[in-house]
């Protein structure tokens, strides 16, 4: 195998360079060989090269389904890409615990809900309630931490007051179900609600959810964001060491 | 060929423990009864005047049974029962309801200076007045039944969501799936509907999440889907949600419109919608009593109850919740052959042995209560994003599903945790379902399961917990076991939550003919006449 030039990155399928990506999609159109023909010109014109139609299928109502695969002369550079990212060791629970006794000297309390639309707490509970997931206990369990957890389509003023009555040291969003950007809409309301009433340096504000990444977090003004595969360690240590940098 | 009540028995269950657990629950719920009994809320006021013709909103778009409420509430005439003073009002002023309402609107109907007629024309006229309603809902249920005479799929019938916040655009949605195979339409609602004090009226075409559940939408879907229907030889069941603080008022519209299933958890609302649960046990009584006499199959959401909780470990609680919620549907006068009670394939699929498990799970359920529809719900909290894992996760739930007799089975999208369910998403899910369900077509029958092996074993741990659970529950009494947080772990208080300034103590002259029109000790009552569901189960 010849060596990659990370000057030139494309997608790989079985030999290096050759581009290969599958795609699925609907159009709007009925089903037939001129549907197909039309996925395949879409392809082509979306710059992507020999695209094969392997499956075609009528959706009903006028609506044709395909599966394509192509190859795409598109090319990224590897060297120069920058994501930030939280630089954060990933601590265990009795660590974090600790380090809480030690360092901080109280508990660290924090308040967490999904806001606004969105009823689905799966993200939320993960990383807030006493069982946690996937075996990383949550929140909740946590001596050290005092957690609230408000639930579902919790309006970002009544987080806000709790987080307010509680003297809350951070205040966790979960985003989980989305629709044409909602998600985005509902965590920007909350960023502009805690500078309207003057309290946006007074907590660390972190949002998660699947759609969510660090970067996407900093970007709409949080301290912090998480997406899958985070667990309650990983807010609770990030928590922690953001309450002691504010300390020095 | 299967046929219902489903009479399979692989699990060796101990009979003594199932009749214990349902005892217990009718215990649990008769102890219930009396507040119900005692208690209406706004909600089941609105639905009433509902049903007595009242629709429509003002210039500020606040829907005319809201106004009419309030108007009652403020000359302190609600604990009479709306209807009470509709029909006072009826025979003084010689108006239909709809009229009287748009009078108090507008000022000039005072409900405060009517005079009193003898209580048995009051009576008489009041029942009077409700009649059309229930001779509508009935000629729905029996334009139902015709139409299911004429075609419908065959178990576990295969049930789909549309979700694109617009009612038009849900339209094709939904026909598209019933062309690629889809039994059940279930339009869901825009996120926070269920904690809005009022329906939205008309047809909608903005929601977040799911379309609002008005009548106008439920009219508009359920033409659609006659239509498709009709072309395809194959009735399309519509499903929505009574469920929320309109929970009441939304069973009378799909009652109303002939809506089949209805999403109406007696404890739904309580736990996951933090709604009062002195609000959501009156409400899900008239609800029920509506969707019973409509032929209104009820789903009931257990399967969210391991969303929060684990599934192994909290197995029981949902079939103990079954129980409850079963008992509770009975009080209502919803017939076994219309309790879709629900349950869930949610264990983690990294845990060695899942899928057995899963699979003692959902026999469980369907040997228990062999006679209702119940709906098995697919994979969520372990779906990944990783859309080819989440097929496969799928596939294996459509397996379980039909090896042990499901009835109506929810698919799973293997792009669930990722977006609303796209046109492709849905007809891959079916096409995927459709061939497992071919392929295993009789296999439940040719299986049994090994005298004390794991998949015997863990039923029968699970019905032991549950029985256990339920002898707790009995103890201390249903209000106390939600404070205490046993269902889905989540703790809620007798005063705290939504909605409970709705509730209010009936009068002793309170008012509502409908309880007798379409309670279960209603003389004449139709008792469930088979639809499919009923019947045999296959061909």
């Amino acid at each position: 195998m010849s060596k990659v030039n990370l000057k030139a990155v494309r997608p790989y399928g079985d030999t290096l360079d050759d581009g290969i990506v599958q795609l699925s999609f609907t159009l709007p159109i009925p089903f037939g060989e001129e549907a197909k023909e039309a996925a395949k010109r879409w392809a082509l014109q979306s710059g992507f090269q020999e695209p094969n139609i392997s499956h075609a299928q009528d959706m009903g109502e006028g609506f044709s389904f395909f599966v394509v695969y192509a190859r795409s002369r598109v090319t990224v550079d590897f060297t120069v890409i920058e994501v930030p990212q939280l630089t954060q060791v990933r601590l265990e629970k009795r660590q974090i615990e600790l380090r809480i006794r030690e360092k901080v000297g109280r508990k660290l309390v924090v308040v967490g809900a999904c806001i606004e639309s969105d009823a689905h707490t799966v993200g939320i509970d993960a990383i807030m309630n006493m069982k946690g997931y996937n075996g990383h206990k949550g929140l909740e369990s946590y001596h050290e931490v005092e957690a609230y957890n408000l639930g579902a389509q919790v309006p970002c003023e009544d987080l806000l007051a709790k987080a307010v009555s509680v003297s809350a040291d951070a205040i966790l969003i979960s985003q989980v179900v989305t629709q044409k950007d909602i998600h985005l809409r509902n965590l920007t309301r909350m960023v502009e609600i805690l500078e309207l009433e003057g309290l946006r340096e007074r907590f660390l504000l972190i949002c998660g959810g699947p759609r969510l990444s660090y970067e996407l977090a900093k970007e709409l003004g949080y301290d912090a964001g998480f997406g899958t595969g985070t667990y309650a360690e990983d807010v609770a240590g990030f928590v922690l060491e953001a309450v002691l940098r504010q300390r020095i | 060929m299967l046929t219902c009540p489903y009479q399979e028995r692989k699990l060796n269950l101990n009979p003594a423990l199932i009749d214990e657990a349902r005892t217990l629950a009718k215990e649990i719920v008769a102890e219930v009864k009396p507040f119900i009994i005692a208690h209406s809320t706004v909600s089941v006021e609105r639905a009433v005047l509902r049903l007595l013709g009242i629709d429509g909103v003002n210039f500020e778009g606040i829907p005319l049974p809201n106004l009419v409420v309030e108007h009652l509430q403020e000359e302190g005439l609600l604990a009479e029962g709306s209807a009470r003073t509709l029909t006072r009002a009826f025979i003084h002023y010689g108006k239909s309801p709809q009229s009287l309402a748009e009078g108090i609107e507008q000022g000039t109907v005072r409900l405060a200076e009517l005079p009193d007629f003898p209580e048995e024309v009051i009576e008489n006229t009041a029942r009077a007045l409700a009649l059309p309603a229930v001779a509508k809902i009935r000629a729905q249920r029996q334009a139902r039944r015709a139409m299911l005479a004429q075609g419908e799929g065959i178990e576990p019938y295969l049930y789909v969501i549309v979700a694109t916040g617009d009612i038009y655009e849900d339209v094709i949605q939904a026909r598209a799936a019933a062309r690629q195979g889809a039994d059940i339409i279930a339009v869901i609602r825009s996120t926070g509907q269920s904690l809005l004090d009022y329906v939205p009226y008309g047809p909608t075409t903005e929601g977040f999440g799911g379309t609002y559940a008005t009548q106008a939408n439920f009219r508009i879907m359920r033409a659609a889907l006659d239509e498709v229907g009709k072309e395809l030889g194959r009735y399309i069941r519509l499903t929505n949600y009574a469920s929320g603080l309109c929970m009441s008022e939304i069973a009378a519209m799909g009652a109303l419109e002939r809506l089949d299933v209805m999403l109406n958890d007696s404890m739904y609302g309580i736990i996951f919608r933090d709604i009062n649960m002195q609000r959501t046990f009156v409400d899900q009584y008239f609800s029920r009593m509506i969707n019973g006499f409509a032929g209104i199959i009820i789903n009931t959401g257990e399967d969210n109850y391991l969303t929060t909780a684990d599934a192994m470990e909290a197995a029981h609680t949902v079939l103990a919740s079954n129980f409850i919620n079963a008992e509770f549907a009975f009080l209502s006068g919803v017939p076994e052959e219309q309790q879709g009670l629900g349950h869930a394939m949610e264990i983690n699929p990294d845990v060695p042995d899942a899928f057995l498990y899963e699979m003692a799970q959902a026999q469980l359920v369907r040997e228990v209560f062999p006679r209702s529809p119940i709906k098995y719900m697919p994979p969520t909290k372990h779906m990944t994003g990783n859309i080819f894992r989440g097929h496969i996760q799928d596939a294996l739930f459509n397996v379980a599903s039909v090896l042990t007799g499901q009835s109506i089975h929810l698919l799973g999208m293997l792009t669930e945790a990722i977006h609303t369910p796209l046109i492709q998403d849905r007809a891959l899910s079916l096409e995927a379902a459709r061939l497992t369900f071919g392929v295993l077509r009789h296999m439940g029958e040719e299986i049994t399961f090994k005298a004390e092996g794991r998949i015997q074993k863990r039923a029968e741990e699970t019905l032991e917990k549950a029985v256990e659970m339920l002898r707790d529950i009995e103890k201390i009494g249903l209000f106390m076991a939600l404070e205490r947080g046993m269902f889905a772990d989540i703790s809620r208080s007798l005063e705290g939550g939504r909605g409970l300034d709705g509730v209010f103590a009936k009068g002793a002259d309170y008012l509502n003919p409908f309880i007798r029109l379409l309670g279960a000790e209603t003389e004449g009552r139709e008792t469930f006449e088979p639809s499919g569901m009923g019947g045999e189960r296959d061909v």
